[in-house]
This record gives structure tokens, sequence and C-alpha cells, in this order.
């Protein structure tokens, strides 16, 4: 093992820098730019079973620090995930990829990851029970514990993999519901996904977003995500993915710091194509100048 | 796509609201007239993306509209300041399907892209026609550097002050073309939509978070499917067009 791996829910991967879900497609448009086998791993897109176009136009939205999706889970659906694009991604990445799965009904998240759960290159399944730009579902089973529960069960019910719980933080007690998590079997939790917010357009007096509000990432949630991660690794005994405006390898170890055992780079992959390989490329000078031998001795450290 | 930076070398107004920047840089990425370029600026999280008016060995040239506060940032950068861009990014337009006598149609800060586009079409020797709209006449630019292209230019303004009177549509209705290409304000893109005799090609504006195909935030529905405006577009055909209400 080399000094930046770590072990995340069994499978060890290279070091801990992982792009975010629904900032990396399923991978294609980065392998153009550089070689993608040199990240610990990627979550690609949320997927769910039917394909999904997702919300009306303006999806996107600038904020200081920050910006506003509202993008709505679009995905071709699970069936041409595993038809088409895990081909395609098979030829340019070789390691395992962690699948991301989003639902409306306890039974959707169950049909896809069953489906997910025999593919080979699916290492984990992350279930996104925190979206909070679709109705009806997404965010509305990561805000009680109860619910987030029962999907944690059922889910752990149809796979042999890994699994890890995506949490909302729009919530009032996080730990609670990664508590829940885990009693009811979660392999790891994954915090942040993006936070409720909204923007007027002073012209129009509209809001920007057609969606009306849509979810803020980027640096201006990073210490709340910090934050988060401290909380919730404090209490649980399972890994924590930490990510939520993480854009360098200083973000990297301090979001370890506070109890990551993977970090996840989401927006900053959309401002800056090559975000995650110099991230992974300056670790391990960051790692010298802060006398950091492995980057798994200091999971936690601010404990 | 490559990201690259590159350096002002001019950057100056058109009209009141109407910038021309011209950049040096490494312009090999940019492979079709209609392409765009994502711009970095100091202080904004999101790049700003624009069209890609002209480009010669190194030199790149955009035109922009100040509309907010990003594009005022740009607005007072001098030469030799830098700027980090994605350069080679989105379809562009397919010169192949042009016919001898294509029609370019711009309306405001549409026009641009029809420069260098209109100037492929004529070094592959066809009679290329411009119709450039605008609301009047001190809104209107590149005029002469479209005649001295060669085309035959045909401006139009709303309020009559100039040129034909009306939109680009009542200076199209009349005309003999044998295929359009178009950028501009939908409401425009409606009109030729409508008002064409024949086939044609769209460039199309959406809010973007990344412009390279990761984020999904600029998709639209097409009747060939979901389209990225900043992968699969920015340039659609008239028949895979579908107008969201």
């Amino acid at each position: 093992m080399g000094r930046m791996s770590v072990n995340l829910c069994g499978i060890v991967i290279d070091n801990p820098v992982i792009p975010a879900s629904g900032t990396y497609g399923f991978g294609y448009e980065f392998a153009e730019l550089y070689d993608i086998n040199m990240l610990g791993t990627f979550s690609f897109k949320g997927t769910t079973s039917q394909p999904r176009f997702g919300n009306p136009s303006p999806r996107i939205a600038e904020t200081p620090s920050g910006m506003l999706n509202a993008v709505g889970l679009q995905n071709p659906g699970v069936e041409k995930v595993i038809s088409e694009e895990l081909p395609k991604l098979a030829k340019v990445f070789h390691k395992p990829v962690m699948a991301n799965v989003s639902g409306f009904a306890l039974d959707e998240y169950t049909e896809v990851c069953s489906k997910l759960d025999k593919e080979p290159m699916v290492g984990w399944l992350e279930v996104n029970i925190s979206c909070p730009n679709v109705h009806g579902g997404g965010m509305s089973f990561g805000t009680s514990p109860e619910q987030a529960a029962a999907v944690t069960k059922a889910v752990k019910a149809v796979t042999a993999k890994p699994v890890i719980m995506k949490l909302s933080p729009n919530v009032t007690d996080i730990v609670s519901i990664a508590k829940a998590c885990e009693e009811a079997g979660a392999d790891g939790i994954s915090l942040i996904n993006t936070m409720l917010s909204m923007r007027i357009d002073l012209k129009s007096r509209k809001p920007l977003l057609a969606n009306i509000t849509g979810g803020l990432s980027g640096p201006a949630v990073f210490p709340i995500a910090v934050r988060m991660v401290y909380q919730v690794s404090k209490t649980v005994n399972i890994p924590v993915v930490g990510l939520g405006g993480v854009s360098s390898a200083q973000d990297v170890i301090e979001m370890m710091m506070a109890g990551a055992t993977a970090v996840q780079v989401g927006a900053a992959n959309l401002v800056n194509p090559f975000a995650c390989k110099e991230i992974i490329e300056n670790l391990p000078a960051v790692m010298d100048k802060y006398e950091i031998e492995n980057l798994k001795d200091i999971i936690g450290g601010a404990h | 796509m490559k990201q690259s930076i590159f350096t002002v070398k001019e950057n100056r107004k058109l009209t009141s609201d109407v910038m021309l920047m011209r950049l040096s840089g490494d312009t090999s990425h940019i492979t079709a007239a209609g392409q765009f370029v994502n711009v970095k600026l100091d202080g904004f999280y999101l790049r700003r993306p624009i069209s890609v008016c002209d480009v010669e060995e190194g030199i790149l040239t955009v035109i922009y509209k100040n509309v907010g506060k990003g594009t005022d940032y740009m607005a007072a950068l001098t030469p030799g300041a830098e700027l980090d861009l994605l350069t080679g990014l989105g379809n562009g337009y397919d010169l192949s399907v042009s016919g001898n006598s294509p029609v370019v149609i711009g309306g405001g800060v549409g026009v641009p892209p029809m420069y260098n586009l209109a100037k492929r079409l004529i070094s592959q020797g066809k009679e290329v026609t411009a119709i450039l709209g605008f609301n009047k006449k001190d809104e209107i630019f590149f005029e002469n550097e479209f005649k001295a292209l060669g085309c035959k230019t045909v401006i139009t303004t709303v309020d009559g002050s100039y040129g034909v009177k009306g939109f680009v549509t009542d200076a199209l209705r009349d005309m003999d073309y044998s295929y359009f290409y178009t950028c501009g304000p939908e409401p425009m893109l409606k009109a030729v939509y409508r008002a064409a005799s024949t086939s044609g090609q769209f460039s199309f504006e959406r809010r973007m978070g990344c412009g390279f195909g990761a984020c999904m935030g600029c998709s639209c529905k097409t009747i060939t499917g979901n389209k990225r405006i900043c992968k699969e577009g920015p340039v659609l055909v008239k028949e895979d067009i579908l107008w969201e209400e």
C-alpha cells in the first residue's frame, strides 16, 4: 500500500480522491483529458430505474464561491447504464467504480441496486437519499432517520457490495440520520450533498432557476461539510466519505482530519477539468509540508 | 478541448455595450465555426461561455455584450492581461451541407459566430449572403467586416433606423438561398425556423455549468434524444429541434 492509499469499506484505493456523482458523468469527457485510472475511484452519474431528462432550463446559477444546480437527476436509466455506459467506461477505467443510485420509492432503490450488484465493475453502491432537486423522492428519504434506515435495510438485502448512504445537509440532526443508517447495516456514509438554496434575478424579478430552488455546492459549503463530517465520524464506526466544496490537496487533508476516510471532489471538476488530477499530484508535497507519512494516519485526527 | 492561457491583445468597444476582444494563445483546438470558449475570470466561480467570432494563426477574436458583473470585469481588462480559457468546445456548424448559396443570419450578439462561418464558406467558393439583425442603428456592428469578406450583407433594424425595417425574417422572406445558418436570441431563432424555406442549422445559448459535457446543466430535448448544448450542440439541425413551451 502506498502512502496515499486508504481502505474504503473493504476495498483499498490508491488515493482518497473521488470525483463526486453528477460532476463527472460516466468518466469519458475526463478520460480524453488525462488518465482517469490515477483516481481512487469515481462516483458515476446518479442512476434511476427509468431514463430521466431532469428539470427545465435554466438549471445552473452562479453564487459567491459556488454554484446552484437543479439538474434533477438526468440519466439514461439503469438498463442503458449497464448496457451502454459501463462497457464504454470499461475501455478507459480499470478500477472498481462507485455506482450512484437514486430513486423515488423503496422498490426503485432495490431494483436499481440489485441490477448494479451484478456488475463486476461496480465496487460500491452509493445510495443517494439526498437530492434536493427532485420531488416526491430523493431528499425526502434522507431527512428522517426512519426513512433513511428503511432504504438502507432494503438495499442491503439485495446486494453483497458495500453500501454507502449519501446524506443531505438539509436536516436538523445529521448525526441521528447517520446513526440510523449504520444501525440498518450501511457500510459507509457519504456527506454532504448540496444545500437547498435559491437566487433571484433582479431584472426579471424571478428565481434564476426554472426549478425555483437548487443545490448549493462549491467552496461556499466546505466549512459546513467539514463540520458535518466531524460530527458524524465522531459518532459512527463505519467509514465516512467527505465531500462539499473540496478544491485542493489541503482541503482533502482537512476533510480527512475531520474524519473522512475518502474525499469526493464535485463542483471543482466543472470549473477546472483537471482539478482531481492536480489534487492527486499535489498531495505528496502537501503531506510532506505537514509531516504526514501516510494519509490513513490522519483520518479523524482532529477528534 | 484544451485548457490554456491566452493574453489579451486588444479590448475595445464596438457599440455602447458590445465589446471586441482579441487574444493570443493556442487556438489549435478550435476546429469549426460556431464553437465556443469558456473563460475563467478572477473572483467568479463559473466560467463564461463565449462564442468564437474569428480565429487565425494563434489569434482568437470574441465579441461579447456587457450584461453583468462577469462581462464588466472582462470589459475592464487591458492588453497584457492573461485569461484561462477552455477552447474547442461544442460541435460547431457543418459546412458540408451548405450548397452553393447559403445565407448566414445573425441577431445581436448572435452575429459574431456568423463571421468565421461566412469566412470559411467563402474560402470554399460559396456565394454567401449575410443578414444581420439589430434593434436600431447605433447597435450595429461588423457590417463593413462582413462586406470585406465578400458577403452580400443585409442589415435589418427593428425601428427602421438603418437598412431593412423589421426583423431578419423580413429580409429572408423574398430571398433565394441553398441553406441557412443562424444564431441569435431564441425568439429570432423560432421566427427563422418558421420563415425559412430550406433546411438549416441553429446555434443555441444556455446557462452552463462546465461547458464540456460533465454536469448536464445545459441539456435540451430534441427529436433525436436529449442533447447537451455544450457538447452535442450548440448547433442543432432544423429537423432535430423541439421548441420548449
